[in-house]
């Protein structure tokens, strides 16, 4: 493998060899309740870091779409969208075994987890909408659109509705998010790599779909 | 200054007392699991899943750049 092209791809194997390493032995705070279960930090919130970042990289490629169509940048906007559903979607069924453990039920009704499903649900009417259009025109001119709206409906959801309602989920209603932890610097020195890693991981999923697409765009 | 001394004394039993009580109270965490090295035996488990993922990823990733270089050279051949 050709490391200078490559060299994002070996970097988020050595990130998450090394998350999933030193995420498991690692000193982590010593806290009631959570126990052990603190180390779900290094693995269920990079999901959600990195499904936003995958949003925002979707809306980045719907907006060129809009100025400078036919262009092909609508295949790179539905493919960060869709892997960016899939770190969403791990990331609910992670967190809902956690909140099992320490909320005490896996839906507990809280405003961050309510918030991330309506995001969820937005997300997947994009990929309806999609579905629904015949002529490849409308499809990227309309669901870019909607790009627009689903990436500006889901930052509130997940991160500023939670803020201002009761809620039990670190960094929403009053509770703070990393202090709650005392996440310092050893807890971020692994909860940063676990992001870029997946992050890097999403990017690389998408690649591989969009060359899979234009290949068989090309044969046909 | 035998009065300061009782003091003295007074306070170090105070905070002598106050670290014995935190240890008592302290949370509970799997030390037993990672004193018995069995950490390591979910650490190399998590490692094996993640090192078939990627070679698997890679393997996918160059099958595709194969695919890609045949469609490419077979398009120059028409032209």
């Amino acid at each position: 493998m050709n490391l200078k092209k490559h060299w994002w791809k070996a970097l988020a194997i050595v990130l998450l060899v090394y998350v999933h390493t030193v995420g498991l032995l690692a000193e982590v705070p010593r806290l009631n309740i959570l126990n052990e279960t603190i180390r779900a930090l290094y693995f269920h919130v990079p999901m959600w870091f990195g499904m936003v970042l995958l949003y925002a990289v979707s809306v980045y490629y719907a907006i060129l779409c809009l100025r400078k169509p036919g262009q092909g940048y609508d295949t790179w906007s539905v493919n960060f969208a869709h892997t960016g559903t899939l770190l969403g979607i791990l990331g609910m069924i992670t967190g809902m075994l956690w909140a099992n453990y320490t909320w005490g039920s896996p839906w507990h009704g809280d405003p961050k987890q309510n918030g991330a499903a309506i995001a969820l649900l937005v997300y997947l009417a994009y990929f309806v909408l999609r579905g629904s259009l015949e002529s490849e025109e409308q499809k990227e001119r309309l669901s870019a659109v909607y790009n627009l709206f689903a990436f500006a409906a889901m930052v509130p959801l997940i991160f500023i509705i939670p803020r201002l309602t009761e809620s039990v989920h670190p960094g929403s209603g009053g509770n703070p998010g990393f202090n709650a932890y005392d996440l310092d610097s050893r807890m971020r020195l692994v909860f940063y790599p676990a992001v870029i890693g997946w992050f890097l991981v999403g990017l690389w999923l998408v690649n591989i779909r969009v060359r899979v697409q234009q290949v068989n765009k090309s044969n046909s | 200054m035998k009065n300061i001394f009782q003091k003295i004394v007074a306070i170090l039993f105070l905070l002598v007392s106050g670290t014995l009580h935190a240890q008592t109270t302290e949370v509970e965490m799997a030390d037993a699991f990672r004193a018995d090295g069995k950490i390591y035996v979910v650490v190399a488990m998590v490692l094996i899943i993640l090192a078939g993922f990627f070679v698997y990823l890679i393997r996918v990733d160059r099958k595709l750049s194969r695919i890609e270089k045949e469609q490419k050279s077979s398009a120059e051949k028409k032209n």
